[in-house]
């Protein structure tokens, strides 16, 4: 038993390292790819202009311009397995530290979408699926559907213009208020300025959630041993109850699970339109600026955190679907 | 005429289902299909009945329609009864699962997802129900440790013997059957049929569906024959003793199929719904097949059962009459276009 739980998870370390390796990989050869000047990008052409060679020189060996693209990743391989992720070029600090801060800023923000859109979808789904066709269905369909359509970015400016600029409730950007001490921030500064955010990944997040949920949840209305409670004299509700939810549960935790993916995309367009100090944020900076330290740091994180959360994903089955449970129980 | 006289728990007549589709791939025009037209039969009072029929006969789209179960796309037609009273949506719904019982097909009937004992008692606290299901369960060989498994753990005989449980816990007054036995050993098909017999001997009804006639023959009181989505014959199970006290083609040949009766097969397929004969669908494959099959053909009764066949004389079928000369199959009609002559 202990010996069968080892192997799984010993297994499925090999397979995070494997992961992180290609992740590694790829983004480095990306950057390498891009044809941002690193100089240009953060020197600027008027002051590099002004430089003498010799400066130049020196900026050219910071931003590692000259060394080649093989090396340089050799480089970085041999620190990152010591644990050592480098200095961001950008910030000027460790990369952990650089992620550690945002991380937890993000981690606020995305963590209230996450549980927001899973809940509200779970919940939504569930009576589109059983009262399909009804009103209550097709409002939740319509809903899920235009929002599915509608680009994040968008839909936080759309925020941004009621709240902030038109109904002036909620401040129009960052994480803290601006002039303020670190000291004098208070927690509900801070919520107060999520609540956009995180609102419009819920909103956005919401609709997949639903419109999966709901079809799962027809599936189930259809099914034989719906039927036979029908059959039994039970009633719809009583059925969602004793079958629908104890069913629909399992799609809905993979569901939840593969969305973490989703909001980390997402809240890099949403961090970048309300100037939140997050992950996303950084991430798009350390592109355009190429601080490829700090990208690859970012990428190797959220890399992580996606696949923990299938990895989760996968460990809860086991403890919510017996087939999984008692199944792979040797007799 | 013993079961005119005893009281009918169940009556259906001349039952239709059929079910709206989309004619072509566009989904611009919709047609309905008709699965079962014109079906009749009763149950009354300490009866079991058997509607035997082959596969895509459309037996259990009745048991669906006697429950209220048919998919939305369904339109029923015909009258239904339970004792004496019209038999709606909203009366349906109040009797199953408290005075209508249906014993499921497939074991995919359960919640794949919850422990069967459960499922059965329908409560966690009840103590009452909870012995009464593990009562249930212990006659038919089931062990208190069966209550925690779940469907998956259960072999195909174990599930049957599950869903038949879940009919005796309630209090019901007629069971519907549809296909109880298969994967279950001789000794227990035979036990759950003594369990019906024992239940219909209390004043109740059963309505046993089944593809096997052997089974139909061995415990029920009447027997009805479905072909292609119609009742063709209405019989006591005492007329399948021989031939010729049987009335219809199809039955007859029925009986001859079988091993003890000369095994012989009947040539031909029974028709999809969708290229449906005009008039007698079982017209294609009998020997007495006529003009005079075309038309609507009415369900007569003749003794203690009844026929569907146009070419019915008293003690002569479609079959026994198709071998008299041509000239005898107009009056032949003639006669079965007179209801009770």
């Amino acid at each position: 038993m202990i010996k069968h739980h080892l192997l799984f998870a010993g297994k499925n370390l090999i397979r995070m390292v494997l992961l992180l390796f290609a992740v590694s990989v790829v983004t480095f050869a990306l950057v390498s790819a891009s044809p941002i000047d690193p100089l240009q990008a953060n020197v600027g052409q008027a002051a590099l202009g002004a430089m003498s060679e010799e400066q130049k020189e020196k900026l050219r060996s910071y931003w590692g311009v000259d060394t080649p693209p093989v090396e340089r990743y050799l480089n970085w391989m041999t620190d990152a397995l010591r644990g050592d992720l480098g200095t961001s070029l950008l910030y000027r600090q460790p990369v952990t530290r650089v992620i550690a801060v945002k991380l937890s800023n993000s981690l606020f923000l995305m963590g209230i979408a996450w549980i927001l859109s899973g809940v509200l979808g779970f919940l939504l789904g569930i009576i589109a699926g059983v009262f399909k066709g009804r009103l209550a269905d097709r409002a939740i369909r319509g809903y899920s559907l235009l929002i599915a359509s509608t680009p994040a970015f968008w839909l936080a400016l759309l925020l941004l213009m009621v709240f902030t600029v038109w109904l002036k409730v909620l401040p129009i950007g960052l994480s803290v208020p601006i002039g303020v001490e670190a000291s004098g921030v208070t927690f509900l500064d801070r919520v107060r300025h999520a609540i956009l955010p995180a609102a419009t990944l819920s909103i956005t997040g919401v609709s997949n959630i639903a419109l999966h949920t709901r079809e799962k949840m027809i599936d189930i209305m259809a099914s034989d041993y719906v039927l036979f409670a029908r059959a039994r004299g039970e009633s719809t509700w009583k059925i969602v109850l004793r079958h629908g939810l104890r069913n629909v549960l399992l799609p809905a935790i993979t569901l939840q699970f593969a969305s973490i993916s989703e909001i980390i995309g997402g809240s890099v367009l949403v961090e970048q339109v309300f100037s939140y100090p997050g992950l996303g944020q950084a991430a798009v900076a350390a592109g355009t600026g190429s601080d490829v330290p700090l990208l690859m740091g970012i990428t190797l994180i959220t890399a992580a955190i996606v696949f923990l959360g299938n990895f989760a994903a996968n460990l809860l089955y086991g403890a919510v679907d017996p087939r999984i449970r008692k199944g792979g129980r040797p007799k | 005429m013993n079961s005119l006289q005893k009281k009918k728990i169940l009556e259906i007549r001349e039952l239709s289902v059929s079910f709206r589709q989309y004619a072509d791939k566009r989904g611009s025009r919709q047609t309905s299909l008709p699965v079962i037209s014109k079906l009749s039969v009763s149950v009354g009072e300490g009866e079991i009945v058997a509607v035997v029929g082959s596969s895509g006969s459309g037996k259990s789209l009745l048991a669906h329609a006697i429950l209220d179960l048919l998919p939305y796309n369904a339109s029923v037609s015909g009258s239904m009864y339970f004792q004496g009273e019209p038999l709606d949506k909203a009366r349906i719904r109040a009797l199953r699962g408290n005075q209508i019982a249906f014993v499921p097909q497939s074991t995919t009937y359960l919640d794949p997802l919850m422990p069967v004992g459960g499922q059965v008692s329908r409560t966690r606290k009840d103590k009452e129900k909870k012995e009464k299901q593990r009562k249930i369960f212990q006659r038919y060989g089931l062990g208190p440790e069966v209550d925690g498994r779940y469907p998956f753990e259960c072999s195909g005989g174990m599930t049957r013997r599950v869903l038949l449980a879940t009919a005796l816990m309630g209090d019901p007054k007629l069971i519907i059957a549809d296909e109880p036995t298969p994967g279950m050993d001789l000794a227990l098909a035979k036990k759950s049929m003594e369990d019906f017999r024992a239940f219909a001997d209390e004043g109740n009804g059963v309505l046993l569906i089944t593809h096997d006639i052997e089974l139909a023959l061995e415990t029920a009181d009447r027997i009805a024959v479905f072909y292609a989505g119609m009742t063709v014959e209405e019989a006591p199970v005492a007329d399948f003793a021989s031939e010729e006290t049987l009335r219809h083609p199809y039955t007859k040949a029925l009986w001859r199929a079988m091993p003890q009766n000369g095994f012989q097969p009947l040539p031909g397929f029974q028709p999809y719904v969708k290229d449906m004969p005009k008039g007698c669908p079982f017209g294609p494959r009998c020997s007495g097949y006529s003009k005079g099959c075309q038309g609507e053909i009415s369900m007569r009764r003749v003794g203690n059962g009844s026929v569907r066949c146009a070419a019915y004389r008293d003690g002569m079928s479609g079959s026994a009459a198709g071998q008299a000369d041509e000239s005898a199959n107009p009056r032949a009609w003639a006669e079965a276009e007179a209801p009770g002559a």
